[in-house]
C-alpha cells in the first residue's frame, strides 16, 4: 500500500493519481508516451541526450519532501503525473459557482472552455524546451547547463501534467489535443506554437535568463490563476507545477544577477565608471548594462503580450464560470464575483494614457498583468541595489506597458520605453536604442562559448554563491558523454 | 394540461366518419363549445388542436381499418361554411411554443393526407360549399381535387396577411405556388385579398379543379369520386386491421408502452426512448400477419414511437435532448424487414412501411437534439437503423463491454435503408448523409444484410463516434451536459439547417421556409404585440403597425 501522495513508480509512468487502477488513462498515456519520447529526442536539448545530469526528480508532492537528486540521462528522466494533495471538501472560491463543491469531473457545459485553457497552458511547456534546445552548446558552466536541463525536463513534466488532464477528463477530443501538443513546433511557419512569445528565438544565455525571469513568470501568474479553478484536478495539477516553477524563476533572476555582477566587477577592475562606455566595456568580454536593459525591454514587452487584451470577455467568462480565478484569489477580500465591481485600466485617450474604470470582470487580464508587473519590478529593484552596491551609476527600468506591444490597447501605438508617443518611422529609426540590435546580438553571441571544466565559468558571468543541492563549487553537475 | 393524442371515432366531437364500401366521407362539424382549452368558441367550423387530433386519428384509421376505401371526401357538416381555419382567439391566446407545435402537427397531418392520396391509393377530394378560408383552404389544398360550389358567395381565401398580419401556417402559400402552380402575381393577389376568390376566377387561376352550381354540386362530387376511385390500386374485399387503443403505463418520468419505453431526466433535460426488439419470430405468411393485426411488432413500435414523440413535443417542453436506444437482436429485426420487403405488394404491409416513413419524418422534424446510442444489446437494423441516420449525433460502442458478455455492438442495413423510407427532401437518409459522395453509398451497400461493427461503421461514416468501454460513459455524459447547456433556440435553428441537406420539395419548403417565416412573424409585435393584428382580431380595433421593414 502506498502512502497518500507518494509517487507510484510501479507503473511505467510515475504518478500519485492511482494510474495503475485507471486503465483508461494508463492506456492513453502509454499510447502517447512513444510519441512524447520521439519529440524529446528530436526537439529536446541538442547533443546531451546521453549525458548524465544531476537532476532532481519528484518522489512525493508534500512540501519539502518531493525532490530527490541524482545523475540521470534525460531521456530516462522519470516524467510522470503529479498532483498536489487533495483538499477534502474544497469549495469553489469565486465566480457564479462560488460556495459550491469543487468539481471533480469536467462539467459538460464548460468542457470546451476548460479544454482550451489546458491546451494553451500545455502548448507553452514544450515550446520553451524547443526554444532552448541549442543552448547547451554554449553553456557558460556545468552548473548553468544543469540548470538549463532541469528547467527543460520540468517544463516537459508540465506538458505531462496537462496531457494527463486532457486524457483523463476530455475523452477522445482531449487525446487528440494531447497529440497536437507534440505536433506544433516553436517558430515553425506551418505549425507554430499557439502564443507569440513562444515562437521567438532564445538565441543566447542572456535571453534564456531573461526568458525564465520574465516569460516564465507570466506562466507562473497563469498557473496561480488556474490553481484557483473550480475544476479541482486542474487546481491541484497547477499547484504542484508552481512548486517547480519557483526554481525556474530563480534561474532567471540569479542568472541576470550574475551577469550584472560580472560586468560590474570587470568595470571596477578596469576603472571604467561610465556604464555607457560600451566599446571599452565590451572589450573586457562582458555584457554592458545598457545592452542588458535592452534585453529586459524586449522580454518584458513580449511577456506582457502573453496576458492578452486588457479588456477581455474570454477572461470574464472564465472567471464568471469559476474556471480561472485571480492571482491569489483566496487571499483577496471582496465578494469574489465582481458583478458590479470596476477596475482601473490604462488606456490611450487622445494621445495620452489615462486610467479608466472598466467592469472588473472584463478587466481581469489587466489585473493579472498588474500583479505581474509588481512582482517583476521587485526583482528588478534587487538588480539595481546590486549595481548600486558596486558603485555604478545605472538603473535598469521596466519600460512603459505601451512600449513594443503587439496585443491589446497599445498594439497600434508606438512609444518610447518611457511611454512617449512616436510615429512609426521614428520608432523604427530609434528601435536599436531600445531593443537588442543585430550588432548587440552578434556581440553577445561572440561571448557564448561552452565551458565544461567543473567549477569554471565563462568570462561574462559570475559563479553562483551556492551550488545546487549544497554542492561545492567544483561539483560535476553534468557528466558529458 | 397534458395533451392526449389517443382517440377513436366513438370519441370524436368534431368529425364524422361515414364509410360505404369504396368511399368514405370525412365530415367536419365542429362542436363550438368543444375546444381543447378554455376561452374561445370554435365558431364557423374553425379548429384547434383537439379538432386536428381527431383528424389525424381518422386519416390514420382510414388507411388501416378501411383497406377498401379508395376515395375520401372531405366536406363540411355545417351550412354555408366549409371551414374557417385555425381559431384566431385560440391562436391569439396560445404561447409561442404552443402555436409552433400546433402548426407543425397540423402540417404533418396534411402531409399524411397527401401521402395517402399519392402513395396508398386512398385519394382525398374536397367538396367545398360556403366559406373556405385560411386553414380551411389549406385543408382543401392537401387533397388532390377541389370542387367549389359556384353560388356567387362561396370562396376560397388565404386572408391571413390582410386580416391577421401572419401567414397561412399549414402550407397554404407553398401549395398554391408549388402544387397548384398558380402564377406568382396571382398568388400575390390571392394571398393579400381578405375576401378571396370565387367561381370562375378560382377555376381560371387553378385555385380549384371544378366549379359547379349548388343544384349540381352533389352530382358532380359523386361523379368525381367514381372517376377517382378507378385510379386507386387498393383492394376490394379485404378486412381492415383494427387499431386498438395503445397500452401505456405512465409513472412519474417513466412511460411504458409494449415495445417502446421512455425515461425522462427533467433535471438534465434528456429523454431516453428505448425501442424493444421483437419477442416473437417474424411471421411466415400473410395470414399469420393478418392474425397478429395491430399486435404485429413493427406496427406496434411505429404507433408507440409516434405517440411518444408527440407527447414529448407537446407535454415535455424542457426535454431538449432525445436519446434513442434499442434493445434486442439485430438479426431478428432483419427477419421482419425481409418479411415486409417480400410482401410489400400487400396492402397492409404497404401501410406499415408508409407509416414508418411518416414516423421517421416525424423524428426528423422533432425540434430536439436527437442522439442515438448504439450499444452491444441494441438492435438498430433495417428501419430501426434509420433512427441513427435521423439523429444529429450517434455514438457506437466499440469492442467488448464487460456488462454485455462477448457481444459487440452492430448495425445491420437492409434494402429499406436505400430508399425505402425517404425524408421530406425526397432522398433517403443515407443519400442525404452522403450528399455528393455517391461512392460512399456504394461502399455501404456492399455491407447489406451483414453486421457492421463499430470500427467499420465509423470508417463508413455511419456513426459520429465509436468509443470503447473506457471512454463510453464519459464521452456520452460530457456530450449530453454540453448539449443541454446550449441555447435551445440556437440548437433548434442549427439542427433544422443541418438535418435537411439536398433538394427542396413542397414539404421541405413548408417546414424550412414557410414555417420558419411564420414562426418569426409569430414573434413580432405587428402580429402578437398588444396592438398587433392577431391580438386585436375581433375587437374592432385596427392594428397599429411598426412600418419599418426588417
Amino acid at each position: 500500500m502506498l502512502e497518500a501522495n507518494a509517487v507510484d513508480y510501479e507503473t511505467s509512468i510515475p504518478n500519485n493519481v492511482g494510474l495503475s487502477s485507471d486503465r483508461r488513462v494508463l492506456k492513453a498515456l502509454e499510447k502517447w508516451h512513444p510519441g512524447y519520447l520521439s519529440w524529446w529526442n528530436e526537439m529536446g536539448p541538442e547533443g546531451f541526450q546521453d549525458s548524465l545530469v544531476y537532476l532532481r526528480t519528484a518522489v512525493g508532492v508534500e512540501p519539502g519532501g518531493w525532490a530527490k537528486f541524482d545523475y540521470v540521462r534525460m531521456p530516462e528522466y522519470r516524467w510522470g503525473v503529479l498532483l498536489a494533495p487533495k483538499e477534502e471538501n474544497r469549495l469553489i472560491g469565486f465566480g457564479q459557482h462560488k460556495g459550491q463543491p469543487a468539481w471533480q469531473e469536467v462539467p459538460g457545459e464548460y468542457r470546451s472552455m476548460l479544454q482550451r485553457l489546458c491546451v494553451i497552458q500545455g502548448d507553452t511547456e514544450p515550446a520553451s524546451v524547443e526554444q532552448q534546445r541549442h543552448l547547451g552548446a554554449t553553456a557558460p558552466s556545468l552548473y548553468d547547463m544543469r540548470n538549463l536541463f532541469q528547467v527543460n525536463v520540468e517544463e516537459a513534466r508540465h506538458l505531462w501534467a496537462m496531457v494527463y488532464l486532457l486524457q483523463k477528463y476530455f475523452g477522445k477530443e482531449g487525446r487528440s489535443e494531447a497529440e497536437g501538443l507534440l505536433i506544433r513546433r516553436s517558430g515553425d511557419e506551418d505549425r507554430p506554437r499557439m502564443l507569440g512569445a513562444f515562437n521567438e528565438a532564445t538565441p543566447d544565455w542572456l535571453s534564456f535568463f531573461m526568458f525564465t525571469y520574465f516569460t516564465d513568470r507570466d506562466g507562473k501568474m497563469q498557473l496561480e490563476s488556474l490553481a484557483q479553478s473550480g475544476f479541482d484536478p486542474l487546481a491541484r495539477t497547477t499547484r504542484f507545477m508552481l512548486t517547480e516553477e519557483a526554481h525556474h524563476m530563480f534561474v532567471g533572476e540569479s542568472g541576470v544577477s550574475r551577469v550584472i555582477q560580472r560586468t560590474c566587477d570587470a568595470m571596477n577592475q578596469a576603472g571604467i565608471e561610465n556604464p555607457f562606455d560600451i566599446d571599452r566595456i565590451r572589450a573586457l568580454g562582458v555584457i554592458d548594462l545598457p545592452t542588458i536593459q535592452k534585453k529586459a525591454n524586449l522580454h518584458y514587452s513580449l511577456s506582457l503580450d502573453l496576458f492578452g487584451s486588457e479588456i477581455s470577455t474570454n477572461a470574464a467568462t472564465a472567471f464568471n464560470n469559476s474556471l480561472k480565478g485571480r492571482y491569489r484569489e483566496d487571499k483577496i477580500e471582496d465578494d469574489h464575483q465582481l458583478i458590479n465591481a470596476t477596475y482601473p485600466v490604462l488606456k490611450p485617450v487622445n494621445g495620452t494614457f489615462k486610467l479608466v474604470d472598466e467592469p472588473a470582470l472584463t478587466a481581469l487580464n489587466m489585473r493579472l498583468r498588474d500583479d505581474y508587473t509588481r512582482e517583476t519590478d521587485s526583482g528588478v529593484r534587487r538588480w539595481n541595489r546590486q549595481i548600486n552596491k558596486n558603485g555604478i551609476d545605472f538603473e535598469i527600468r521596466l519600460p512603459s506597458v505601451s512600449f513594443n506591444r503587439s496585443i491589446g490597447l497599445f498594439s497600434n501605438i508606438d512609444t518610447t520605453p518611457e511611454g512617449d508617443s512616436l510615429t512609426q518611422e521614428e520608432f523604427l529609426s530609434r528601435q536599436d536604442d531600445w531593443l537588442p540590435s543585430v550588432d548587440d546580438g552578434a556581440f553577445i553571441s561572440s561571448l557564448m562559448e561552452q565551458v565544461t571544466e567543473p567549477g569554471s565559468f565563462a568570462g561574462w558571468i559570475s559563479p553562483p554563491r551556492i551550488g545546487i543541492d549544497n554542492k561545492t563549487g567544483d561539483f560535476e553537475y553534468v557528466r558529458l558523454q | 394540461m397534458r395533451v392526449n393524442f389517443l382517440t377513436d371515432p366513438s370519441k370524436y366531437k368534431h368529425w364524422k366518419l361515414n364509410v360505404s364500401s369504396e368511399r368514405a366521407e370525412l365530415v367536419l362539424d365542429v362542436d363550438e363549445n368543444g375546444g381543447l382549452y378554455k376561452g374561445y368558441e370554435l365558431k364557423l367550423n374553425s379548429y384547434d388542436l383537439g379538432v386536428d387530433i381527431e383528424l389525424n386519428d381518422a386519416v390514420q384509421r382510414l388507411r388501416f381499418e378501411y383497406p377498401n376505401v379508395k376515395v375520401v371526401i372531405l366536406k363540411s357538416g355545417k351550412e354555408r361554411v366549409f371551414c374557417a381555419g385555425a381559431n384566431i382567439k385560440m391562436l391569439g391566446a396560445a404561447s409561442h411554443a404552443d402555436k409552433v407545435n400546433f402548426c407543425k402537427f397540423t402540417n404533418e397531418t396534411r402531409n399524411a393526407i397527401e401521402d395517402a392520396s399519392q402513395n396508398s391509393g386512398q385519394i382525398y377530394i374536397a367538396a367545398v360549399e360556403g366559406a373556405c378560408a385560411g386553414g380551411g383552404y389549406e385543408l382543401a389544398l392537401a387533397t388532390e381535387h377541389i370542387i367549389l360550389v359556384d353560388d356567387g358567395s362561396s370562396s376560397v381565401s388565404l386572408p391571413e396577411v390582410a386580416l391577421l398580419a401572419v401567414l397561412p401556417g399549414t402550407g397554404g402559400i407553398t401549395r398554391v405556388t408549388d402544387k397548384r402552380m398558380v402564377r406568382r402575381d396571382r398568388a400575390d393577389i390571392f394571398c393579400s385579398t381578405e375576401a378571396g376568390v370565387r367561381g370562375a376566377r378560382a377555376l381560371e387561376w387553378n385555385l380549384v379543379d371544378d366549379i359547379v352550381s349548388t343544384t349540381k354540386f352533389n352530382e358532380l362530387v359523386e361523379q368525381r369520386a367514381c372517376e377517382i376511385a378507378i385510379r386507386s390500386d387498393r383492394p376490394n374485399d379485404q378486412k381492415g386491421i383494427k387499431l386498438n387503443p395503445l397500452k401505456l403505463k405512465m409513472e412519474n418520468n417513466s412511460w411504458k408502452y409494449s415495445a417502446v419505453k421512455v425515461d425522462l431526466d427533467p433535471k438534465l433535460g434528456v429523454g431516453e426512448i428505448t425501442i424493444l426488439g421483437p419477442n416473437e419470430d417474424a411471421p411466415d405468411s400473410i395470414d399469420q400477419l393478418l392474425e397478429e393485426g395491430d399486435g404485429f411488432w413493427p406496427l406496434r413500435v411505429a404507433r408507440e414511437l409516434d405517440d411518444a414523440l408527440l407527447q414529448i413535443r407537446f407535454n415535455e417542453l424542457e426535454i431538449g435532448v432525445i436519446v434513442f436506444k434499442s434493445a434486442g437482436s439485430p438479426s431478428e429485426v432483419v427477419k421482419y424487414c425481409d418479411f415486409l420487403q417480400k410482401n410489400k405488394g400487400h396492402w397492409f404491409v404497404r401501410e406499415i412501411l408508409l407509416y414508418w416513413t411518416r414516423v421517421l419524418k416525424r423524428v426528423d422534424l422533432t425540434s430536439r437534439s436527437l442522439i442515438s446510442l448504439i450499444t452491444p444489446d441494441s438492435c438498430f437494423a433495417g428501419f430501426l437503423a434509420e433512427i441513427i441516420f435521423a439523429s444529429d449525433r450517434s455514438f457506437m460502442c466499440e469492442g467488448v463491454f464487460e456488462e454485455f458478455d462477448d457481444i459487440e455492438a452492430s448495425i445491420i442495413l437492409t434494402s429499406c435503408n436505400f430508399g425505402g423510407h425517404p425524408m421530406c427532401n425526397g432522398l433517403s437518409r443515407l443519400e442525404t448523409r452522403f450528399l455528393g459522395q455517391q461512392e460512399m453509398l456504394g461502399d455501404i451497400e456492399l455491407k447489406l444484410d451483414t453486421p457492421i461493427f463499430a470500427e467499420q461503421a465509423d470508417r463508413l461514416g455511419l456513426v459520429s463516434a465509436s468509443c470503447d468501454d473506457i471512454d463510453w460513459d464519459d464521452e456520452v455524459r460530457l456530450f449530453l451536459e454540453e448539449r443541454t447547456s446550449f441555447s435551445p433556440d440556437a440548437l433548434s435553428a442549427m439542427e433544422a439547417n443541418t438535418r435537411f441537406a439536398g433538394p427542396e420539395t413542397i414539404e421541405t419548403k413548408i417546414f424550412g421556409r414557410l414555417t420558419a417565416w411564420q414562426n418569426w412573424v409569430f414573434q413580432r409585435p405587428n402580429a402578437v404585440g398588444d396592438n398587433g393584428a392577431l391580438k386585436l382580431y375581433g375587437t374592432g380595433k385596427k392594428a397599429d403597425f411598426d412600418k419599418k421593414r426588417v
